[in-house]
């Protein structure tokens, strides 16, 4: 699904990845952790292929297809989707628009009515888009978007940020909604999540773990025990590992 | 003498001697080059008006059927050449060429003409008054609530001419009305000059939504003069939409809220492209106990144009307030926008405020959209027909979709 060979990104000129190298097969989810400017959103933004993240050496490959140099657009359609940590709000275009769009695009046919119900989101779709939304209701737009748009490659930053005690549960079952984990086998959809807390793998199960430090993956395990060595350790471990 | 008369003859006099009064704001026109336009011929029907005719009326919002409409108007260069009143209406409204109204109903002159605009304003208004003018008259009778749209269309098919026009209109105590008034070009008219005078008498507990929408072309030249008068409970609301070239135009129109609990929202969407130099404002004047308003700009700015989007509350009243919020995008690098809010109070009570914006559209949130997979074009045009949110107008649905749609299509058009 997805191959990133000796990726190496620069934002405004600064070298922030250094020679990354990661492999997500079909319906793998995997999470990236790691201390606060180690590069997880970085390398998130460069395979969504945000203009500001330039890529200096290496490749991205996507179902195939080298896409280190595809614009934005193109990659999502092709098939990759971002929860974003902190949106934009964009006065003018409604949350209902921009689902709509998601929803018929690619060949989707996604009931966005449904999906909003789930969300607990029919009353902020006639409203401009995150624009004064509250961090939990940030995640739930973000997460509905999603769903219309059924990416084949979900990456999810920080998808527990900022939520309260009531949301992450429904968050973390939608998650799994949009990874389709409901599926044993034959399951299409992969995923990178970015996890500070992460409070998210009580309600979502992954399958491999990377801890990213100053722009490189230091460490890779089952999800749960990188998780586990993190939790009890924090990344001191992870620095004498380098 | 008469007092119609002296009042008439105190009129000229002022006139002549504004004939050479610059107005404040916008490029000083010679009237001179333009000349007066000639007689055109009445039709019994819209249907029967040339094909270019009916679309260039119809894309400044005229519905030629007239299925939607309660009432109709239409001057063609100097000539009154339509109106009708759908059956269903005729005891709720009138509709008139003002000449004809003024000669059947001479107090209106002493009432109601040069009442809300001051004939000397500027050399335009005193052209207006010393030269040959038509326009309409509507009157919608006490207590009538007209549920379908007056449309009026003005319309001018000669090159390097003026049209002059002098409107009232009048919504009587307890009566609720629309009126959409489309000005417009047939299609070979490049240049010449629209003067419309427009004043509106709102009274007690009545309420008028007025709707101007022009359509110009890149070397025309525009200077309407409007104000509207509100009495008790009264509500005014002015919509103005300019969404084509123009090569001037330069408008302040007024509302002077003396009753009590009067109100006014003045909408206006300005779409800047080639080299149109727009100068539209608004000015908001609170006399009445407890009167508001609020103006609301939203403004584009494209090629080379400039706007100039100005915003006046005036406030003499205590329990008054009003609201001023200005927002531009400025998508050319050869365009310039100014934002002028002025707030003046004379009343310790009074509350008076304003928001003014103006900038590019934001880059992150393009791409936010575009990473939903929407094109970069998609994108921009998502964003700018958001931001010229047609509801601000608060039309009926028929008429907030057609203006969406051509909204739409002055994007596509421009990108």
């Amino acid at each position: 699904m997805l191959k990133i060979d000796n990726l190496h990104v620069s934002v405004d000129g600064k070298p922030i990845l250094k020679g990354i190298d990661l492999q997500v097969d079909e319906g793998e989810t995997h999470i990236l952790l790691g201390p606060n400017g180690g590069g997880k959103t970085t390398l998130l933004m460069s395979i969504l292929g945000m203009p500001r993240y330039e890529v200096t050496q290496g490749r991205i490959i996507f179902k195939d297809r080298d896409i280190t140099h595809m614009a934005l657009d193109e990659r999502a359609r092709l098939g990759i989707g971002m929860m974003f940590q902190k949106p934009p709000a964009v006065r003018g275009v409604k949350l209902a628009q921009i689902a709509d769009i998601a929803a018929h695009a690619r060949g989707n046919n996604v009931a966005v009515a449904a999906v909003a119900e789930k969300l607990n989101l029919e009353e902020h779709m006639d409203r401009d888009l995150n624009y004064g939304f509250s961090g939990g209701e940030l995640k739930r737009s973000e997460l509905l978007q999603l769903i219309c748009q059924n990416p084949e490659l979900v990456l999810l930053d920080e998808p527990e940020s900022g939520v309260d005690m009531d949301n992450i549960s429904l968050i973390g079952n939608m998650i799994n909604e949009l990874l389709h984990k409901d599926k044993i086998k034959g399951r299409k959809v992969s995923g990178i999540i970015v996890t500070h807390t992460g409070y998210i793998l009580e309600y979502v199960n992954a399958d491999k773990g990377h801890i990213l430090m100053d722009g490189r993956i230091v460490c890779s395990g089952g999800a749960r025990d990188i998780f586990d060595e993190v939790r009890l350790h924090g990344f001191g471990r992870c620095e004498q590992c380098q | 003498m008469s007092i119609e008369l002296k009042y008439e003859d105190e009129l000229k006099e002022r006139a002549i001697k504004a004939l050479d009064k610059k107005a404040t704001y916008g490029e000083d026109i010679d009237l001179s080059v333009f000349e007066e336009p000639d007689e055109s011929e009445a039709v019994d029907e819209l249907s029967k008006l040339p094909r270019e005719i009916q679309e260039a009326a119809i894309a400044s919002g005229m519905d030629t059927s007239e299925a939607n409409r309660s009432g109709s108007f239409m001057q063609l260069d100097h000539t009154v050449i339509y109106r009708n009143i759908q059956k269903a209406y005729g005891d709720k409204l009138e509709i008139m060429d003002i000449n004809d109204a003024m000669a059947k109903y001479p107090e209106i002159r002493e009432k109601y003409w040069w009442r809300a605009v001051k004939v000397d304003q500027d050399k335009y208004t005193a052209f207006s008054e010393l030269h040959d003018v038509h326009g309409y008259f509507i009157r919608v009778f006490a207590g009538q609530k007209v549920d379908k749209p007056i449309q009026s269309c003005l319309m001018l098919q000669e090159n390097a001419r003026v049209q002059n026009v002098h409107n009232v209109i009048i919504v009587e105590e307890g009566a609720d009305a629309q009126v959409i008034t489309g000005c417009s070009l047939a299609p070979k008219v490049e240049n010449g000059l629209h003067l419309g005078i427009s004043e509106f008498f709102v009274e007690k507990n009545a309420k008028l939504t007025f709707t101007m929408i022009h359509n110009w072309a890149p070397e025309f030249h525009v200077r309407p003069r409007s104000a509207a008068v509100v009495g008790d409970n009264g509500v005014f609301i002015n919509n103005y939409v300019l969404l084509k070239p123009v090569r001037s135009i330069q408008s302040f129109p007024s509302a002077r809220l003396v009753g009590k609990n009067s109100v006014a929202a003045f909408n206006s969407l300005l779409y800047g492209l080639e080299n149109s130099n727009i100068d539209v404002g608004s000015r908001i004047i609170l006399e009445g106990e407890g009167s508001s308003g609020q103006a609301i700009s939203r403004a584009i700015v494209n090629d080379s144009s400039k706007i100039y989007a100005r915003g006046a509350l005036e406030s003499k009243q205590d329990d008054s307030r009003a609201h001023l919020d200005c927002r531009g995008i400025l998508m050319s690098p050869h365009g310039m926008m100014y934002a002028v809010p002025e707030l003046l109070s004379e009343a310790p009570g009074s509350y008076l405020s304003h928001e003014a914006a103006i900038g590019p559209i934001a880059e992150e949130e393009v791409q936010y959209l575009m990473s939903r997979g929407l094109t970069k074009d998609e994108a921009v045009s998502l964003i700018t027909r958001g931001f010229m949110d047609v509801k601000i107008l608060g039309l009926p649905k028929m008429l907030e979709d057609y203006i969406s749609e051509m909204i739409e299509a002055t994007q596509k058009e421009s990108m």
